[in-house]
């Protein structure tokens, strides 16, 4: 079976004053059906362009992205973004901002099926009651959990999680990790989830692909076995501290130091 | 207090303190009339003047709404077209600051000798004038700002340009609009009424002021300012519903 993203040697620069800016130089991401890519790197190498890639809001100056067996060659309507500020709408309550996306995909659902589909996806994300609030009614945590909603209301084969819970206190986001499996559990999904956070990154990755410093390039990949449960407990296993040992080393070689460095 | 009974009651206490404030200085100055009317020389004036005050005051009302509903049209047109497009907003903003910066009662002769007799005409090109700016730049800001997630959440999923605009970049652009159409009311009034003193053409609460003046009628002098910002609190607060019709979304809910 064909993966579902096929990122395959992905090199771009942007053009600046001070002439062309490497950012990604040779980038190799492959995601299987239902999988759930973690990407980790330094600050500023490029994680943020590989979102916009995979979106289909621009092409790469070299290399191929594959979705769904398909070249990716402008915006497609097949995927569902969350960014780290949620972006909702102020003018429109809760579930009419969930509805977004089906108002612009074509041949979506439409009114009371639109509209159940909405209020199913809100309720498992425990916002339930909230329907007809306004975003400005609500606190970070839930508005994230809103859009996160929006990003998964029209079934999209990719949800791309640009930082979602960077901006949460630390409780709020633990809270969020065991939304995000839940919801996975009765509505499947597959992802790449862009973050700072290692201990996001192997809860909630099958998947954790380390990015060098800018350009950024495929530095390391860690495959972590699914357990049927997840819970945050697994956090505070051996497996899991060797695991963030292993991913600590890799940033800090990313970051630029030598090995010698980083062991010494 | 129930909050309706204190939204109307309170600036009406406020109006009458202000009147009586006002009433007490000019007597206990000793002002005579020409120097400081006081609330009480007025009412003889509207008395005698009254149906002139509803012919010209509707005079200067309708040019100054239709003076404004122009600046709204071409100042959100300047405003899309300089919050769409970095070089026209790069091209038109000094253009449009240097404009504004003109005094617009050095305009009022010009625009008279340009269009001589079309008295409306003049009036409510000097109203639009006057008025425009703050539209043009409130919108342009509000499109300019529009942060990209929005436009990439939406262009991820293949929505058009149009699509954008009506669904994101306008509703969220709406209250920086409603604040800058309220200076723009106050605007386009002082513009109508300079058209109506510097070039009196017998229009107008402006011609009514100016008659006043000629006849050494003070209190009528006084009369008309205060008719004017009857009229300008009137139109302003129509503003306000207007907005809270449209942009009532923004407003957070006092704790």
């Amino acid at each position: 079976m064909s993966p579902l993203i096929d990122i395959k040697g992905v090199k771009h620069a942007y053009s600046t004053a001070d002439g062309p800016l490497p950012v990604l130089d040779g980038l190799d991401v492959t995601v299987e059906e239902g999988g759930f890519c973690a990407v980790v790197g330094p600050s500023g190498c490029g994680k943020s362009t590989l979102t916009r890639l995979v979106a289909g809001l621009m092409m790469p100056d070299e290399g191929e992205v594959w979705l769904h067996g398909e070249q990716v060659k402008g915006p497609r309507s097949t995927v569902g973004m969350a960014f780290q500020n949620p972006v909702l709408l102020e003018w429109r309550t809760i579930l009419q901002n969930v509805l977004l996306p089906l108002e612009i995909v074509p041949n979506a659902l439409k009114g009371k099926a639109a509209e159940d589909r909405a209020r199913f996806l809100l309720s498992l994300v425990g916002l339930e009651g909230f329907e007809d609030k306004r975003p400005s009614e609500l606190s970070g945590g839930m508005r994230q959990r809103a859009s996160l909603c929006r990003a998964l209301v029209h079934q999209p084969d990719v949800l791309i999680l640009d930082e979602p819970f960077g901006a949460l206190d630390a409780f709020t986001r633990e809270d969020l990790w065991q939304t995000m499996h839940d919801v996975k559990a009765k509505e499947p999904f597959t992802a790449i989830l862009i973050t700072h956070d290692l201990r996001e990154s192997i809860f909630l990755g099958d998947q954790v692909v380390v990015l060098s410093g800018r350009p950024a390039r495929t530095q390391y990949v860690m495959n972590i076995p699914r357990s049927d449960k997840p819970t945050l407990d697994d956090l505070y296993t051996s497996e899991a501290a060797d695991r963030l040992a292993i991913l600590r080393q890799q940033i800090e070689i990313a970051q630029g130091r030598t090995e010698a460095e980083v062991e010494g | 207090m129930n909050p309706t009974f204190r939204k109307f009651f309170v600036p009406f206490v406020a109006i009458v303190i202000f009147l009586a404030l006002w009433e007490g200085l000019v007597w206990v100055m000793g002002w005579p009339n020409y120097k400081m009317a006081s609330p009480s020389d007025l009412i003889p004036a509207y008395q005698r003047y009254w149906d002139l005050f509803l012919i010209m005051g509707w005079q200067t009302l309708w040019r100054t709404v239709v003076g404004l509903i122009v600046a709204i049209i071409v100042g959100t047109a300047i405003g899309m077209i300089m919050g769409f497009s970095r070089t026209m907003r790069d091209a038109l903003y000094p253009l449009l600051v240097g404009f504004n910066a003109i005094p617009k009662a050095t305009v009022v002769p010009i625009v008279a000798l340009m269009f001589v007799g079309a008295h409306d005409f003049n009036t409510i090109l000097i109203a639009f004038m006057i008025s425009f700016f703050p539209i043009a730049v409130s919108v342009s800001i509000g499109l300019s700002t529009l942060e990209p997630e929005y436009r990439d959440i939406l262009r991820s999923l293949g929505a058009s340009q149009t699509t954008i605009f009506w669904k994101i970049a306008l509703p969220k652009t709406l209250p920086e609009f409603f604040g800058a159409l309220k200076v723009a009311v106050t605007l386009a009034f002082i513009g109508t009424n300079l058209m109506e003193i510097v070039s009196p053409h017998g229009r107008g609460l402006g011609a009514l002021f100016d008659s006043g003046k000629t006849n050494s009628d003070y209190p009528l002098m006084f009369a008309v300012l205060i008719a004017l910002a009857a009229l300008g609190i009137v139109l302003y607060y129509v503003v306000v519903w207007l907005e809270r019709t449209f942009a009532g979304w923004a407003e957070r809910e006092s704790h």
